[in-house]
């Protein structure tokens, strides 16, 4: 075990897959050298060498296509995409051409790769280095979609989309790297100390499709993904509220049953997310929790969310939702 | 007060055809370019440099007599030739056949490679079969060199219980693994890049393969060419990537997709060795082919090839080309029929004459049939069998996701 913030865990990851399967590359924008704006592939391509881990031109079009032609023929490719608000030169062959080609070929091809990705706000990046567009992956038959939230989950849950035969996109949320966040942009701790930053330093893994809870609690379900997981935990502790937290990972294929064990406890429900409410993912959660949750629900199932507008720069804090806006979600729906 | 000016002229430039409806098409008789203009550079020397010339002049062997000459003749045996003669005959015969089929409600949809049959026959026959095939929607006739099974590619187009692909893809969107043929996609040109990182892999690996590919001149406006090339510049790996300008994407003229400059061009400012080449010349395709292979092969990086040809037909089943060109435009095309000019060369040689030749086209067309005939055994479009509903919900992915499963029960099928 060691203490690692986000960004080391993985890199630990990736260096353990370096290390295991030959047929792991990694590439992207500045990703090689330097070892990634965010510092997450640090030291790889020394320890690894240039043909393993490597720079790519700046097209994440082409980085998408190639990393799929890797894929077709045996590798095992992760690709960064240096800001998720930066994929969508990417969307076309990720959504038409990865996320179907197994299907499409028979299952004669399969393309296993992993696109790791930053997201979600908190850093002042404005509405291009903040957007959280898993809602836009998860409507995409074939792709899985994972959101990890703490420097443990990161590694193992990383590990898992490597070793995964099917396409994963994999987001991580920046805001957290360097620590968990609770909501206050003027006091934000590092992970040190934090238990979920107590990481083995060899293999292990975190399944996809299982959610985790976070917090156990009797009186609301409170469910989050990134980022908002520990907003969540601040904006519960503020309410007084005895809440159970759940913290999704993975949103393709979500972990349905977790959810729905807790809202048969609790009857209530938060559903959190940084992205704009209309067609996000909470939408689609919101609407398979009443299918099976409708006779246990004490309260409408609420959802706190970014606002649908772009995201913006100096005014993140009244976008991203707060403990403040989750908190008084919470307390209302203990008022029906 | 500011007086307004005026445009005297048009503001910005819409290219056109050289020739409407209605309008005689003239191209100006035949090719200026002759066999023998242009040199062949050594591949394993070659750069970018060095083939100026070649993309801006025309690649040729065969002449308009059907004779041929220069430095680019492959001098094929003629077993090679006649081979290569009876894979485009099949493939055309093939086509004329499943057109039929459409027409009458036999097939949904169909595309031919007419004109082009010299195309994924002479570049596919110049490759190893260890090499990775990425074509779009004219190179269906790869498959027959590599000895796919017509059966099997009538039951694709077909859409029944036999199709490789389970009635998920509309017809000629072919997938083959054996033969190392990808699944044809519909959004045009994504193979073009995707075939970059399958070299990239094949080099990686070790492996002595590498990868061909093909689009459209209507196709190379998309950023996949342009990643493609640019990648293939950067990272140098075993590539061939050809512009196939048939002069036609549906009813857009090649003078849509290029502001000026020959397709071969381009290639020379991402510093790749890049070639035009007469792409109803199968000698001339064979060759520059092999050329490239070998470049790739060494170590050397991708080639770019503009392989200079015609859409004699529709471009699909879809549409008719007399809405938007002079009927019959194809017969003045320079470059004439590929197979027809095989043929000669064959005939001229004393290695083929018109009587096998028949013989040899009513076996195939009798091939074509009893093969349609077999196809249908395994359903046809009209009345099925077609693949179960359940092949909706697998491989999607791996194994099936609960979500999935929950859909596939409530479709109760």
């Amino acid at each position: 075990m060691a203490d690692m913030n986000m960004i080391k865990a993985l890199n630990s990851a990736l260096e353990v897959q370096l290390e295991k399967d030959p047929n792991v590359l990694i590439f992207g924008e500045d990703v090689g050298y330097f070892g990634g704006v965010f510092r997450v592939t640090d030291g790889l391509q020394a320890k690894f060498g240039e043909h393993r881990v490597f720079d790519s031109p700046l097209a994440e079009g082409g980085i998408a296509a190639i990393a799929m032609g890797m894929g077709l023929n045996g590798l095992r490719p992760v690709a960064e995409i240096q800001f998720a608000d930066y994929i969508f030169p990417a969307y076309d062959q990720i959504v038409n051409e990865i996320a179907k080609v197994r299907h499409r070929s028979g299952g004669e091809f399969t393309a296993p790769l992993t696109f790791r990705t930053p997201a979600g706000g908190g850093i002042k990046g404005g509405h291009h280095h903040s957007q959280s567009p898993e809602a836009q992956f998860t409507h995409t038959p074939g792709l899985k979609v994972v959101y990890c939230s703490t420097p443990y989950n990161a590694k193992g849950l990383l590990t898992a989309a490597i070793e995964c035969n099917d396409p994963v996109i994999f987001f991580e949320p920046k805001r957290c790297y360097r620590g968990p966040f609770y909501g206050d942009p003027h006091n934000v701790p590092t992970w040190s100390g934090h238990p979920d930053a107590e990481v083995p330093e060899g293999h292990y893994v975190v399944p996809m499709e299982e959610a985790r809870i976070v917090r156990e609690g009797e009186a609301c379900t409170v469910i989050a993904w990134g980022t908002m997981v520990h907003v969540c935990e601040q904006a519960i502790k503020d309410s007084g509220i005895d809440c159970e937290l759940i913290d999704m990972q993975t949103l393709v294929p979500w972990d349905r049953d977790t959810v729905v064990n807790s809202i048969k406890k609790t009857g209530r429900c938060v559903i959190v997310h940084e992205a704009p409410k209309t067609s996000g993912f909470g939408a689609e959660m919101s609407a398979s929790i009443q299918e099976r949750c409708f006779y246990h629900l004490e309260a409408p199932i609420t959802r706190v969310t970014g606002w649908d507008t772009p995201f913006p720069h100096t005014t993140e804090w009244d976008y991203m939702p707060s403990p403040e806006r989750i908190a008084a979600a919470i307390k209302k729906t203990q008022e029906e | 007060m500011t007086e307004r000016v005026t445009a005297t002229t048009t503001p910005y430039t819409i290219g056109r055809p050289p020739f409407r409806p209605g309008e005689e098409a003239d191209f100006g008789g035949k090719f200026k370019e002759q066999p023998g203009d242009l040199n062949r550079p050594d591949p394993l020397t070659c750069g970018a440099q060095d083939t100026v010339a070649h993309a801006v002049g025309l690649v040729r062997v065969l002449d308009d007599n059907g004779i041929a000459s220069g430095e680019w003749d492959p001098k094929l045996d003629a077993e090679t030739l006649i081979q290569g003669l009876e894979y485009m005959m099949r493939l055309r015969i093939f086509d004329d056949r499943m057109i039929k089929m459409q027409r009458t409600g036999k097939l949904s949809f169909y595309m031919r490679s007419f004109g082009e049959e010299a195309i994924a026959i002479a570049q596919t026959m110049a490759l190893e079969t260890q090499d990775w095939i990425f074509p779009s929607y004219r190179q269906p006739g790869a498959q027959f060199v590599r000895g796919r099974d017509m059966v099997s590619m009538i039951c694709h187009c077909i859409g029944n219980t036999e199709d490789n692909v389970k009635g998920r893809q509309m017809p000629v969107h072919y997938t083959w693994k054996e033969g190392r043929f990808i699944s044809i996609s519909s959004p045009v040109g994504t193979q073009f890049s995707q075939a970059v990182g399958v070299a990239m892999a094949s080099a990686y690996k070790g492996d002595d393969e590498v990868c061909i590919s093909w689009l459209g001149d209507g196709t190379s406006a998309q950023g996949d060419y342009h990643y493609a090339l640019n990648f293939a510049s950067t990272f140098k790996p075993p590539v061939i990537l050809n512009v196939v300008n048939n002069q036609w994407a549906i009813s857009t003229h090649a003078n849509l997709a290029t502001g000026g400059r020959t397709f071969a061009e381009r290639g020379l400012a991402y510093d790749i060795p890049s070639i035009r080449v007469d792409g109803n010349d199968f000698l001339a395709l064979y060759s520059v082919t092999k050329w490239a292979r070998d470049r790739g092969a060494a170590g050397l990086g991708a080639t770019h090839i503009e392989v200079y040809t015609y859409r004699a037909g529709a471009h699909s089943s879809s549409d008719d080309p007399i809405a938007y060109r002079p009927n019959e435009e194809f017969k003045h095309w320079p470059g004439g029929d590929p197979i027809v000019r095989l043929k000669e060369h064959l005939i001229k040689n004393d290695m083929w004459d018109e009587k096998r030749d028949e013989a040899l086209a009513q076996k195939i067309d009798d091939e074509v049939m009893t093969s349609y005939k077999a196809a249908c055994e395994f359903g046809d479009l009209a009345s099925g069998p077609y693949p179960p509903a359940s092949t909706i919900f697998t491989e999607v992915y791996e194994t099936v996701p609960w979500h999935v499963q929950e859909q596939r029960e409530e479709l109760g099928k």
